[in-house]
């Protein structure tokens, strides 16, 4: 297994009726990386990650997960993986410490082993003092962290979280980043589903951006906003500030075609160092008087890679509050 | 802080054969379904209310008009309440199956290791423990309001073993319902409705001799008659092996038929 990718999707192909919900989608994440897999609603994530997680069987394709065929080696597998879906697949009616026992059973663990895992776990994600509630009175963020808690019972190597801060207020958001940062420390393989950038930013070290069930684009955070056009730094005179001046002063740093907005005397220079020029920007303006009322060095969000791949933004589809059955939760990850 | 996550301890699963599995998983869901019901007191006490309602509807303001040969009314009508009692009951399998779905549990479930069978035949079972207690309270109900069953303990055992066994048959067809239709919602008007015309042309609250003939042909011959007719039999010492056997032959039959039925649903659902 070592030298095995620990996931591994080669040309999945998945229908329903006439939709390629999945059209030949290929993804590979490294032992101990995350894989932050972007798309729109509807871009084929949630189905990836269900045939990955043995819940769903691809029409086309192999897949491989801790060197297991997803298909064939199913049962051995589950045993193996952690699966955190968009809402929290927790009982309700049961308390914190219900639903992990009664999960560590299921996965066969004796009944002792069972019980003491569950109370490592409330621990470790703060739920202890909520362990002996039912779910029901959980906010939505504790749901969340129960959920990843369950998912966690057989430690497993590799773990599938998908969109797990959907629906989460920004406290939430953070403490569940904290909590899968932490994870990955200690050495597990996460795949992650995502609409917001910003977490595949924050969370993953290879991003595979997708669209109508296919890669589109695939590399680090970094190569991505590369391949968009890297940093720039964008500078606003302050009123009477003289713009051709100011051209001339940047214009030796910049390494492409700079942007003139003259209406706002504002300027885009497309950097490769940015730091240091940032640096050595500022003091040649400074030497030639021209006044600056704003100067920022721009990284290119990963909004901006989608907006290039793609021609549509991320999130211009309609964010459709998704009806809870798994029928619709395969259509809409169509 | 984070090398806790990972305990030290070996996580090993232990190794049991795989039908000691197909039993301990159904158990184990059975046991989280059982935990919740003192939690959700209302669903029980509304589940109880309605056929409380209906032995007082019948007894009081029916029932004197109904004639029944050779029985009181009270004794003759219990045993179309136990039924109907235990029918009704099972409806919540379905409901169960169908909030389940919905709430993304059964693909945790899906995600385990664990049996598969275990996620249908563990509300199959905690239902018939259920529709246990419902019988139960239905039976004081029914002592108070003036059922006095006849014949021996052995009989009434009998009578409330069909019952059970009756509670288990319909438990399947009401899963295969609520997995064959997308909502909850859907599941449960899907799981009532038919129900009505079963329950009601049968000889559970009225003599089918008074019926138009073909419905009265439909009415001796559907499953809720025979169970009615078998258990009112046990219950008032005039008990019918004949009777008793189509009954028992009508559970194992819908068994036979809905067991396979609700997998095959099960499976076409959760391939979506």
């Amino acid at each position: 297994m070592a030298n095995k990718p620990a996931i591994l999707a080669e040309g999945l192909h998945k229908y329903y009726g006439k939709t390629h919900a999945l059209d030949g989608l290929d993804l590979i994440a490294e032992e101990g990386s995350v894989l932050g897999v972007l798309g729109p609603n509807g871009a084929g994530k949630t189905t990836a990650v269900r045939i990955l997680t043995t819940l769903l069987k691809p029409d086309k394709g192999h897949a491989e997960v801790a060197g297991l065929d997803v298909v064939k080696h199913a049962d051995i597998l589950r045993a193996r993986i952690g699966l955190t879906g968009q809402y929290a697949a927790v009982d309700e009616n049961l308390t914190g410490y219900e639903n992990l026992k009664m999960f560590g059973q299921l996965y066969h663990l004796s009944g002792a082993t069972a019980k003491q895992r569950a109370n490592e776990l409330l621990e470790r994600f703060e739920l202890v003092e909520a362990a002996r509630r039912t779910v029901k009175t959980y906010s939505g963020g504790m749901r969340r962290r129960l959920d990843l808690a369950a998912s966690l019972i057989m430690s497993p190597p590799i773990l599938f979280l998908d969109e797990p801060t959907t629906g989460l207020d920004p406290r939430g958001r953070l403490a569940m980043w904290e909590v899968i940062s932490n994870l990955v420390a200690d050495g597990t393989t996460v795949l992650l589903t995502t609409q917001y950038l910003e977490e595949a930013d924050q969370l993953a070290s290879q991003i595979a951006v997708v669209d109508h069930g296919r890669v589109i684009a695939k590399g680090t955070a970094d190569e991505l906003k590369i391949q968009v056009g890297g940093e720039r730094l964008e500078l606003t005179l302050a009123p009477g500030g003289d713009l051709n001046a100011a051209l001339q002063a940047v214009r030796a740093y910049s390494s492409g075609d700079i942007h003139i907005d003259s209406e706002h005397r504002h300027l885009a220079v497309p950097v490769t160092q940015g730091a240091q020029q940032l640096a050595a920007v500022v003091r040649d303006l400074d030497a030639a008087h021209i006044p600056l009322a704003d100067l920022a060095l721009r990284r290119p969000t990963l909004d901006d890679v989608f907006l290039s791949l793609t021609g549509h933004a991320a999130e211009a589809e309609p964010e459709v509050e998704e009806v809870q059955t798994s029928q619709p939760l395969a259509r809409s990850a169509r | 802080m984070s090398s806790d996550i990972h305990t030290t301890r070996r996580l090993v699963p232990v190794g049991r054969p795989r039908i000691y599995w197909t039993m301990a998983d159904a158990l184990v869901l059975a046991r989280r379904h059982l935990v919740q019901i003192p939690r959700i007191p209302e669903e029980l006490i509304f589940s109880t209310i309605q056929p409380v309602m209906f032995v007082l509807l019948f007894r009081y303001v029916f029932g004197g008009a109904i004639a029944v040969s050779g029985v009181s009314y009270v004794n003759y009508l219990m045993a179309g309440i136990f039924v109907q009692t235990v029918i009704f009951g099972s409806t919540s399998t379905g409901i169960g199956l169908a909030t389940d779905l919905q709430k993304g549990l059964v693909d945790r479930f899906r995600s385990l290791p664990m049996a598969k069978s275990a996620v249908l035949t563990g509300r199959t079972i905690s239902d018939i423990v259920r529709n246990t207690f419902v019988v139960i309270i239905m039976w004081i109900v029914g002592v108070l309001v003036g059922f006095r069953p006849e014949g021996s303990v052995l009989a009434w055992i009998a009578a409330i073993g069909i019952l059970l066994l009756s509670s288990f048959a319909f438990s399947w067809i009401s899963a295969t319902i609520g997995m064959a239709v997308s909502t909850v919602e859907a599941a449960q008007s899907a799981g009532f409705i038919w129900l009505f015309p079963l329950t009601f042309a049968s000889s559970a609250f009225v003599p089918t001799s008074s019926m138009p003939g073909p419905l009265r042909v439909f009415a001796e011959h559907q499953p809720v008659s025979l169970l009615v007719n078998a258990v009112r039999g046990l219950l008032l010492n005039q008990p019918d092996a004949s009777t008793i056997w189509q009954a028992l032959a009508w559970c194992v039959g819908i068994l036979i038929v809905f067991i396979p039925l609700a997998v095959w649903t099960y499976g076409r659902r959760i391939a979506r």
